[in-house]
């Protein structure tokens, strides 16, 4: 016992030894594959910290639907279909190319795993170029969230949304505002959901990048290929909530 | 059996490796920039106990303000009205956000939940010092929010209160989703370590129950803390955008916070307690040396916590105007918190049954938990049910109920198992004669304290009020005397564990006679944990004599 940590590292070669040239290899994992599993485990669990984040969104909108039945189905006819059918095919062919660059990893194929990135970025590229267009036009129309709501040709002029009392209640302010409540929290939702999931794009296009710098250097094999995997990973997440919501904006009945 | 851990070490057995965790390297920068978990843990600590000195006085001068009816103190007002309700809310967001949610499982958890499993360190420690430099820039958020003009919303931030009110709420709300991320980090952090990392030898339930206690707090951590992440993102959008969610006038609905709020914040609170409950899992075994009753309860009892914890947020709610059938459902769901609840207490007390039982600090610190917590539980029930809900609402009643839990619990675990571990992080035995003192000064004052409330609580005191009724005078004067006794235990607990540092490092490796692995390294542990990889051969909490030879 008296003798000083240096031990510790011989020790674990008993496992380590065949991995002793990566790396990769963190000290205080005993082999590869124990140090991807444990990645993994950290990736889903980040994962499902996503899924709760947009889940609040969701219940939200829910809430806010239930409460504004009519207003959300008018204020959805403002949306652009095709855009948003544009949208989800993209998102699923990167994904699809994502599934691709993976593999090209695991086998250390490095001409086809730049490629498939690549692409992928491309995909995520041209989302938010479409992205760009619709928020535009919103912005035009003045479809805009919450107080900023411009939008002057609504079907339903009488603000009938306030229970009698409390508009009365807090009349000065409910007269600033007065009928486009349901409407404007539609495309509060709209911007904020879209938005949040927009900037997952872009964090998306931000990693992808990193990893396709990394394939070139030809640091991945079929020994170390975590950080794809990852990514990979996530940008499905990021395609599954697009398609959630898709028909939850642009199909509602 | 050759091979079996040899019986504790007392003092001296074993001479002391030069170089520890400690002492290894030095420089600021050394500790700024490690990625030791033990390290970080100590980082920790020392923060959480900043904010818990910081939360303290304020609380001491809520009291104090509330020691009269007039406010005065020698004539002079102590604080006016929007004073009072700035300082409450600092006490409270500190010692919610900055002290109790990461004081146990980032500070005491960090360094021991590795050790405890045989690993060389948790399993992403580049992830686990950004937790704490996320840690820091929420504190350092909130602190800035205090100076530049408190915030007065309560800790829970209720619309439209908080959409309206001026202050630098929008500040003090990134602050906490700053810390929520911290938050999350460190939840991640061991599961996947609890899951990856356990020693050789070390199945599931070969763990200690310190570890099943920080692994359910950790999958509410990873579970719930999102939810208040987007709340707040709400909340800071309703205030700066009016996007019509909270604000009625806008269309939007304040329940809708509150049931937003709860969801989070009511497993926030068994982030808070489970880790509590497990120090004390492994205090009383150890001092009682003997094995611990219904291992399995008692882990399964705290998943179980953490899973019910998701389903009665809305008892928060009872008189905010969610529907009675919706009410009489969150009513039944939370006495099932009662159960779980329950099983570990008795599981507790017959692990001390028959058992060789020790006082030390430590377990002085257990038994009071047992006692204050089941008091904190049981008032837990008048407030679940509806009728006598009603009554209690809002009242002083409810903060003593949560302060029976929180500081009765889960502080008196804390401070029982940085005690316990003590010898182990720093090298150095604390005066146990100046611990008992400190133990029972704490009891003392937190009664006097708290039970009193429970008093003025049923008599209709209303929480959060700045003025009171004459006739309340002579029950808030004895709690504020009551804070004063609780302010000097902790004073000299802080006192004689600093003077502890100033002496040569004297700790054997394992002075409570310990079954579980980190006393099976030096004290303190050298910079990788173990000398060679520690492999489980006996269940966790036997304390029988190793046969040494067949």
């Amino acid at each position: 016992m008296s003798t000083t940590s240096v031990d510790l590292h011989t020790h674990s070669g008993g496992h380590a030894a065949a991995h002793a040239d990566d790396p990769h290899h963190q000290h205080h994992f005993t082999t590869m594959e124990q140090q991807f599993d444990t990645s993994k485990i950290g990736m889903w669990l980040f994962l499902a910290t996503e899924v709760l984040l947009f889940g609040g969104l969701f219940v939200g909108f829910g809430m806010m639907q239930a409460r504004y039945p009519r207003e959300f189905v008018e204020a959805h006819t403002h949306l652009v279909r095709w855009q948003g059918a544009l949208n989800t095919v993209v998102l699923l062919i990167s994904s699809f190319t994502m599934v691709l660059a993976v593999q090209a990893a695991k086998k250390g194929d490095k001409a086809k795993q730049v490629l498939f990135l690549a692409l992928t970025i491309l995909c995520a590229c041209i989302f938010l170029v479409v992205k760009y267009f619709e928020y535009s036009h919103k912005y035009e129309e003045g479809w805009l969230p919450g107080r900023f709501y411009s939008y002057k040709g609504d079907s339903i002029p009488a603000c009938h949304a306030a229970p009698p009392g409390e508009a009365a209640a807090a009349a000065p302010a409910a007269n600033a505002v007065p009928c486009t409540n349901g409407y404007a929290t539609f495309f509060s939702f709209y911007f904020m959901m879209t938005g949040l999931h927009g900037f997952h794009i872009l964090a998306g296009i931000g990693v992808l990048s990193w990893i396709l710098i990394r394939a070139k250097r030809g640091e991945f094999s079929a020994s170390y290929y975590t950080p794809v995997d990852l990514v990979g990973l996530y940008w499905h997440l990021v395609d599954l909530i697009w398609i959630y919501l898709f028909p939850l904006y642009y199909l509602i009945q | 059996m050759d091979h079996a851990i040899a019986p504790a070490t007392r003092i001296g057995d074993q001479p002391r490796p030069k170089k520890n965790y400690l002492n290894e390297t030095k420089g600021f920068w050394s500790w700024a920039g490690t990625v030791d978990h033990k390290r970080i843990g100590i980082m920790y600590l020392v923060g959480v106990l900043v904010a818990f000195l910081m939360g303290g006085i304020f609380a001491l001068l809520v009291r104090l303000t509330l020691l009269t009816p007039s406010h005065k103190l020698f004539g002079k007002v102590l604080l006016t009205a929007e004073q009072y309700n700035r300082v409450f809310t600092l006490h409270g967001a500190i010692m919610v956000f900055l002290f109790i949610i990461p004081a146990i499982p980032a500070s005491l958890g960090n360094f021991v939940l590795p050790l405890m499993l045989g690993a060389k360190d948790v399993a992403f420690p580049r992830l686990n010092l950004f937790s704490f430099y996320l840690w820091l820039t929420g504190a350092l958020m909130a602190i800035t929010a205090m100076v530049f003009g408190a915030v007065d919303t309560g800790w829970t931030f209720y619309t439209p209160y908080s959409t309206t009110t001026d202050g630098p709420v929008t500040l003090m709300t990134l602050a906490v989703f700053v810390l929520g991320f911290s938050s999350i980090f460190t939840g991640l952090n061991f599961i996947a370590t609890v899951h990856k990392l356990r020693a050789p030898g070390m199945g599931w339930f070969d763990m200690p129950l310190f570890i099943w206690g920080i692994y359910s707090t950790a999958i509410i951590q990873v579970l719930a803390t999102p939810v208040l992440g987007i709340t707040l993102v709400l909340l800071v959008l309703e205030r700066s955008f009016g996007i019509g969610i909270f604000d009625p006038r806008i269309g939007g609905d304040p329940v809708l916070f509150q049931h937003f709020f709860w969801f989070y914040s009511h497993p926030a609170v068994y982030i808070m307690i489970l880790p509590g409950m497990a120090i004390i899992s492994e205090l009383i075994p150890t001092f009682s040396q003997k094995t611990i009753f219904g291992y399995r309860a008692i882990a399964y009892s705290s998943v179980s916590l953490a899973l019910v914890s998701f389903i009665v947020w809305g008892h928060h709610m009872f008189v905010a105007g969610q529907s009675q059938l919706a009410t009489v459902v969150f009513s039944a769901l939370t006495f099932l918190v009662a159960i779980p609840s329950g099983v570990k207490l008795y599981n507790w007390l017959g692990t001390m049954y028959q058992g060789n039982i020790k006082l030390d600090t430590p377990m002085l610190y257990a038994i009071s938990f047992l006692v204050l917590f089941a008091i904190g539980g049981l008032t837990g029930i008048f407030l679940g049910t509806l009728a006598t809900d009603v009554h209690l609402t809002d009242t002083y009643f409810v903060v003593a109920h949560f302060h029976f839990v929180m500081v009765g619990g889960t502080v008196t675990a804390f401070i029982g198992g940085l005690h316990y571990w003590w010898p182990k992080m720093t090298g150095r035995m604390y005066s146990e004669a100046w611990g008992r003192v400190g133990c029972a000064l704490w009891n003392i004052g937190f009664n006097m304290t708290f039970l009193t409330q429970f008093f003025l609580g049923s008599k209709g005191m209303p929480r959060r009020y700045y003025n009171y009724l004459d006739q309340f005078q002579p029950l808030h004067a004895f709690s504020t005397v009551g804070s004063w006794i609780l302010g000097l235990g902790l004073f000299i607990t802080a006192a004689y564990l600093l003077a502890s540092l100033r002496k040569p490092m004297d700790a054997p490796d394992n002075p409570w006679n310990g079954t579980t692995l980190e006393w099976k390294t030096s004290s303190p542990p050298i910079t990788h944990n173990f000398e060679e990889q520690p492999v489980l051969e006996r269940e966790p909490y036997d304390y029988r004599p190793v046969l040494v030879a067949k």
